[in-house]
C-alpha cells in the first residue's frame, strides 16, 4: 500500500448484533487521509460516524458481529495486528480520539495534570516527570494556563476542560487525532475558540484530523476534505474548496440547503422522511427513498464514481 | 418565512400594542450556602432585565451558558419567584398569583424544551402524555380530550395521530419528539410559548422543518414566542427582535435586521463574527474571539460585566460606572458606553 497516505481504509465494516438484528454501523467503507490534512465526516445521528471513528481506532464492544477490511496506517496494515501491538504501536500512539462529550469524561478525582500525562507514561512508558513536562507543552498547545495543571475537572469551565481532553490526545504526538462532535456542547464563543486552537496545532505540530459532527457550518473552519455518511456508507467525498460551493450527491446537496445561514437571505429548506434502520436497509440505494432525482436504476446499488478529485455513490454521475 | 417575519413586527407595532408581558427590573439571585448553613453569598442569575412583549410578537433572546436566561425563562414561567422585580402577564402581577391562579397562568405559558428526549416520560404513551395536561386542567369527558388531542396533533403535522398514539417516545425520532413536546405545550391553548434552544438537540436536516413548523403555529394562532437560542444563523427564520443577554443583563435589544445588519455592543459584534457560515475559506482564517471567559455571577465585575474582555473598554469608565441603556437608533437599545 502506498505509504505516502497517513491513513488508507478499505472496505471497512463494523456490525453489531442485537437482539433485533444486526446493525451494519459500518457497511463497505473506503477511506483516506494525507498527513497535514483535515477530513470533516459529515452526516446526521444514525450514519454510523461515531461507529467509523471507533472501527478505525478498535475500541470495540462486546457485541461486535462482524469487524473486518483493511486500516493502513503509514503504510501498515493495522487490522493485522493483534491487540498488543495495537496497544503498543497504535491507539494513541500513533491515532488518538476526543470522543463525544470528551469533557464529561475526565476523572472528576483526578488533577487534569495527571490526566493529561497518563496517555504518555502508559503508552510511550516514560517517567511521571517527563510526561508531566509534555502534559505542560500541550496546555500550552491548546491554550490552558499551566496553573492549571493542578486542579480538578470540576473547577475548569467547559470549553478548557474540553481542550484538557484535547491535550490528552496531543500528549504522546500522534500522527493523527479523531474528534467526535468536539464543540457540539459548547458555547459560540468557545466553539470559535476550540476551531482556533484546532487550526493552530493543525499548523504548528502539523497533526492530522479526522472530524466527525453533524454541525456543518462549523466543520468548515477545519476541513481541507469533506466525506459524507449516510446509512452506515460514505456517499460522496471532495475537497472543501469544492464540495461546499457545489455538492453533488442529493443528499449533500439537500443537506447543505437545509443549513441555515447567517449572511445569505436563503430560505433554507428541509429533507422530510428519516434515514433507514441500520438493521433494515434498503436495497440499492440508502437514500432513493428520500431522493427527489431517484429512478429505476436506483434499485440497485450504485457504484462509487470517481469525477477528477471527487468521489460521488450515486447512479446519476454514473 | 422571513417576510413573514417582518409582516408580523410591524404589524405587531402597528396594533394596538397590547402588551402580553412585562418585565420591569428584574432580579433573580440565588443564595449561596456554605455547609449548608452559613450564607456565602448570590448568584446573581438575572441582574435587571425590563422588556415588553406584544400580543403575537416574537422574540430572540441569544446567550451563552451562564448568562441567566434559563434563569429568565423559569422565573417567566412562573417556576422562580423573582428576588426584586415584577413580571407581569396581561396586566396582573405574577408575584400576586397563588395556588390555583398560578397553575392557570402556567397553562396559558407553554414551554418547549431544548432535549425533546429528556422531556418526554419514557412510560407514557403519546396519548397519555398529551391526555396528561388536560386531565389536570379538568377536562373530564375523555371524548373531548381525544378530539383535542387529535386536533394538535394534526396541527403538528403527525399524521396520522391515531398511528403515533399508542406509541413511547423511544420509538419516535428526534424531530418527532419535539413535536410531541410542542403538541403539548399548545394543547391548553396559551397564549406564550417559551422556546428554549427547541432545535438545538436536532439533525440540522430536521431543524428547519422544525422551526417552520413553530412559525406557521406562531402566525395561526397569533402566539407571542420567546426564542432562547445560541444559534444566531436561526434567529432571521424565527424571530422579529433580539435580545441579547450577558451575565445577568440585557445588553442589547433590536429588530432582527438591524441587529444583524448593524451590530452595536462589542459583544454581539464577537457572537456574530463567531458564528460560521459553511464556506471553505473559513478554514484559511482564525476567528478573533474575545479573551477570558463570562464572569462569575457571584462577583460580577465592576461597572460594564463585559469589560474585562472589551477591546473597546474606556478606562476610568466602563470599569467604575454601569452603562444604562442608549438608544443610537430608533428601537435600537444597547447598554454600552461608546453610545454615551
Amino acid at each position: 500500500m502506498s505509504v505516502d497516505k497517513l491513513l488508507q481504509v478499505n472496505n471497512l465494516v463494523l456490525h453489531f448484533s442485537t437482539t433485533n438484528g444486526a446493525v451494519q454501523a459500518v457497511d463497505g467503507v473506503d477511506f483516506q487521509l494525507d498527513y497535514h490534512r483535515a477530513v470533516v465526516v459529515l452526516g446526521e445521528s444514525g450514519c454510523g460516524k461515531t461507529s467509523f471513528s471507533k472501527a478505525i481506532l478498535r475500541l470495540l464492544p462486546r457485541n461486535v458481529k462482524r469487524y473486518d477490511g483493511h486500516v493502513y496506517l503509514q503504510g501498515n496494515d493495522v487490522m493485522q495486528y493483534d491487540e498488543e501491538e495495537y496497544r503498543k504501536n497504535v491507539r494513541w500512539v500513533a491515532m488518538s480520539l476526543v470522543p463525544q462529550a470528551a469533557m464529561n469524561a475526565l476523572n472528576p478525582v483526578l488533577k487534569v495534570g495527571e490526566q493529561v500525562a497518563e496517555p504518555a507514561m502508559i503508552h510511550l512508558g516514560v517517567s511521571k516527570a517527563e510526561a508531566m513536562q509534555q502534559a505542560r507543552r500541550m496546555f500550552q498547545h491548546v491554550g490552558v494556563p499551566e496553573d492549571f495543571l493542578n486542579r480538578y475537572p470540576f473547577e475548569l469551565s467547559g470549553g478548557m476542560r474540553q481542550r484538557v481532553a484535547l491535550a490528552m490526545a496531543l500528549v504522546t504526538s500522534p500522527s493523527l487525532i479523531v474528534l467526535d462532535e468536539p464543540t457540539s456542547a459548547l458555547d459560540l464563543l468557545t466553539q470559535a475558540n476550540i476551531m482556533n486552537v484546532l487550526k493552530r496545532i493543525k499548523q504548528e505540530l502539523g497533526t492530522s484530523f479526522i472530524l466527525i459532527t453533524h454541525d456543518i457550518a462549523t466543520s468548515s473552519e477545519l476541513a481541507d476534505e469533506v466525506a459524507i455518511m449516510y446509512a452506515g456508507q460514505i456517499v460522496e467525498v471532495a475537497h472543501a474548496k469544492d464540495f461546499f460551493p457545489a455538492p453533488l450527491h442529493p443528499y449533500s446537496q439537500m443537506l447543505m440547503a437545509s443549513v441555515p445561514r447567517l449572511r445569505s437571505e436563503s430560505d433554507p429548506m428541509f429533507i422530510t422522511g428519516q434515514p433507514p434502520s441500520l438493521i433494515d436497509l434498503p436495497k440499492g440505494c440508502r437514500f432513493a427513498a428520500r431522493c427527489p432525482f431517484r429512478f429505476e436504476k436506483c434499485s440497485e446499488e450504485p457504484p462509487v464514481v470517481q469525477k477528477g478529485d471527487r468521489k460521488v455513490k450515486c447512479w446519476l454521475h454514473v | 418565512m422571513v417576510a413573514q417575519m417582518e409582516q408580523i413586527s410591524v404589524s405587531a407595532m402597528k396594533m394596538s400594542q397590547r402588551v402580553l408581558l412585562a418585565v420591569h427590573d428584574l432580579h433573580v439571585w440565588y443564595e449561596l450556602r456554605r455547609f449548608g448553613f452559613g450564607h456565602a453569598g448570590y448568584v446573581k442569575a438575572v441582574d435587571g432585565v425590563s422588556f415588553e412583549l406584544v400580543a403575537g410578537e416574537t422574540v430572540a433572546v441569544v446567550g451563552e451558558s451562564g448568562c441567566g436566561k434559563s434563569s429568565l425563562m423559569k422565573t417567566i414561567l412562573g417556576l422562580n419567584i423573582p428576588t426584586s422585580g415584577e413580571v407581569i402577564f396581561n396586566g396582573v402581577n405574577l408575584s400576586e398569583l397563588k395556588g390555583l391562579a398560578l397553575r392557570g397562568y402556567r397553562f396559558q405559558v407553554g414551554y418547549v424544551q431544548q432535549d425533546p428526549y429528556g422531556a418526554l416520560p419514557p412510560f407514557m404513551s403519546v396519548q397519555q402524555i398529551l391526555e396528561e395536561p388536560l386531565i389536570i386542567s379538568g377536562v373530564k369527558d375523555k371524548d373531548e380530550r381525544l378530539v383535542r388531542i387529535r386536533k394538535v396533533m394534526d396541527e403538528v403535522k403527525l399524521h396520522p395521530a391515531d398511528d403515533f398514539l399508542p406509541k413511547f417516545p423511544h420509538m419516535l425520532s428526534g424531530g418527532q419528539q419535539q413535536r410531541i413536546v410542542i403538541a403539548r405545550a399548545m394543547i391548553r391553548g396559551p397564549k406564550l410559548i417559551v422556546a428554549d434552544e427547541p432545535v438545538s438537540m436536532l439533525d440540522a436536516s430536521v431543524r428547519v422543518e422544525i422551526l417552520k413548523l413553530l412559525s406557521n403555529l406562531q402566525a395561526e394562532h397569533h402566539l407571542s414566542v420567546i426564542y432562547i437560542t445560541h444559534d444566531l444563523s436561526t434567529v432571521k427564520y424565527f424571530s422579529a427582535r433580539i435580545f441579547v443577554m450577558y451575565a445577568g443583563n440585557l445588553i442589547e435589544k433590536a429588530a432582527t435586521r438591524d441587529l444583524l445588519k448593524n451590530p452595536l455592543h462589542p459583544y454581539t459584534m464577537a457572537l456574530l463574527a463567531a458564528t460560521s457560515d459553511p464556506d471553505a475559506h473559513n478554514a484559511e482564517a482564525f476567528k478573533d474571539v474575545p479573551p477570558g471567559e463570562p464572569p462569575s455571577l457571584v462577583k460580577p465585575p465592576a461597572g460594564c460585566r463585559f469589560h474585562p474582555r472589551c477591546a473597546k473598554a474606556i478606562a476610568g469608565l466602563c470599569d467604575v460606572k454601569a452603562p444604562p441603556d442608549f438608544e443610537p437608533e430608533p428601537e435600537h437599545f444597547v447598554s454600552c458606553w461608546l453610545y454615551q
